[in-house]
């Protein structure tokens, strides 16, 4: 239960890009296409899984233990930033078909600062292994969601007749406010 | 580049230049603190402080970092300032380090910073740099201070906590919400835009 506590609130009620607003460069620059948006959703919850699990190894195996607990920002950043690296080179390798898809928005994710803020949440918020796990699970699905709901409505506004001056990015945050006010709405699930 | 005066390369960040109504940078920070007018102006004023001395490190040692691993290089001298500011904020400022929370740490992947070093610092002495950082900086605690003052007054009737609005005034519990940042930035972003087509034509 405590799991699924979890995993609802990282996807719905916590949402990354809505409740917490990491990643909104991307959010508003890759959502302008159902297809696109879906591959950058998977790359960042594909990296934010591992992610999760190297920054949890890392904080508890040897930060924690020798007291090293200041330099979380520099070891984090350091390692998303080799593991987007490692990731891209080793989905070359293995799966050219899911490179192809994903190529061009690996690297744009180390600049995301949902990973680094996946990583420094689920360190503020003490996880164990597993809850660490499915919380970066479920906050990567959390921004799929966010960024696939945000292409759907974007594909629809190319239609609508907007005032100039909000075209583009204002009409895009104020899109997201509502769907933000929405989102609003799933605060009483978890408590 | 060289023959912009002093007052331009500052003036620059202010307006034309201006890292969040102009170049859309930094919105997460902007948008996540801005909830009340002092937790802005602390986010802004960190922001600074990490600018501010990247700019310099980066515009002296600039010559020694191969092009390869400049990116890296970039972020482990950003870390370094940001985890000086962390640590700072929470020893003499702890409410506010608690009331920022992770956007703290967070303004290492701030793209402000990042893209001010790959764009400016790298290719520009040190002088120069500074001045950059500085207008840079002024203009993102400027947008920083224009979102937090709607939100802060509309949401909660005050302003850096004293009470501005009568006993009428019933706040608008919307603007303090998430979903009150994103639409007042939207709208922001859209009135910037008028005002720079209305100055353009006169």
């Amino acid at each position: 239960m405590e799991l699924a506590a979890i995993f609802i609130s990282a996807v719905l009620v916590q949402n990354f890009v809505l409740y917490y607003f990491f990643g909104i460069c991307p959010f508003l620059g890759v959502s302008k296409k159902i297809d696109s948006a879906l591959s950058m959703g998977l790359a960042v919850t594909f990296v934010m899984t591992i992610t999760a699990v190297v920054s949890w190894l890392i904080n508890n195996f040897i930060l924690i233990p020798y007291g090293l607990d200041y330099l979380q920002i520099v070891s984090f950043i350091l390692v998303i930033a080799s593991l987007v690296q490692l990731v891209e080179m080793f989905i070359r390798k293995i799966s050219p078909p899911l490179y192809q898809a994903l190529g061009i928005y690996l690297p744009l994710i180390t600049t995301n600062c949902a990973i680094m803020g996946l990583a420094l949440i689920a360190a503020l918020n003490e996880y164990n292994f597993i809850e660490t796990v499915i919380f970066g699970f479920g906050s990567g699905i959390g921004f799929t969601l966010a960024i696939v709901l945000m292409a759907g409505i974007r594909e629809q506004l190319d239609l609508a007749d907007v005032p100039i001056p909000l075209k583009g990015a204002g009409i895009a945050l104020i899109v997201a406010g509502i769907m933000a006010l929405a989102f609003n709405g799933f605060l009483g699930m978890i408590q | 580049m060289a023959t912009k005066s002093i007052k331009t390369e500052y003036l620059k960040g202010l307006w034309k230049e201006n890292p969040v109504f102009r170049q859309l940078l930094g919105l997460c920070p902007t948008l996540a603190v801005t909830g009340t007018v002092i937790t802005g102006i602390a986010m802004g004023l960190a922001t600074t402080f990490v600018l501010i001395f990247s700019s310099l490190v980066v515009a002296s040692i600039k010559k020694l970092i191969p092009a390869q691993v400049r990116i890296a290089t970039y972020i482990v001298i950003i870390a370094s300032f940001v985890t000086i500011a962390d640590q700072f904020l929470k020893a003499f400022f702890y409410p506010i380090s608690e009331a920022l929370g992770p956007y703290v740490p967070l303004i290492v992947v701030n793209c402000i910073i990042l893209g001010r070093q790959e764009a400016f610092s790298s290719r520009n002495s040190v002088g120069r740099s500074l001045i950059d950082a500085l207008g840079m900086s002024t203009g993102f605690i400027l947008a920083l201070l224009a979102l937090s003052t709607f939100r802060e007054i509309l949401g909660a009737g005050t302003f850096l906590g004293y009470q501005v609005m009568g006993s009428w005034f019933k706040p608008w519990l919307i603007m303090i919400l998430p979903a009150g940042a994103f639409i007042t930035l939207g709208i922001l972003l859209g009135t910037a835009l008028v005002i720079e087509r209305k100055t353009k034509r006169s």
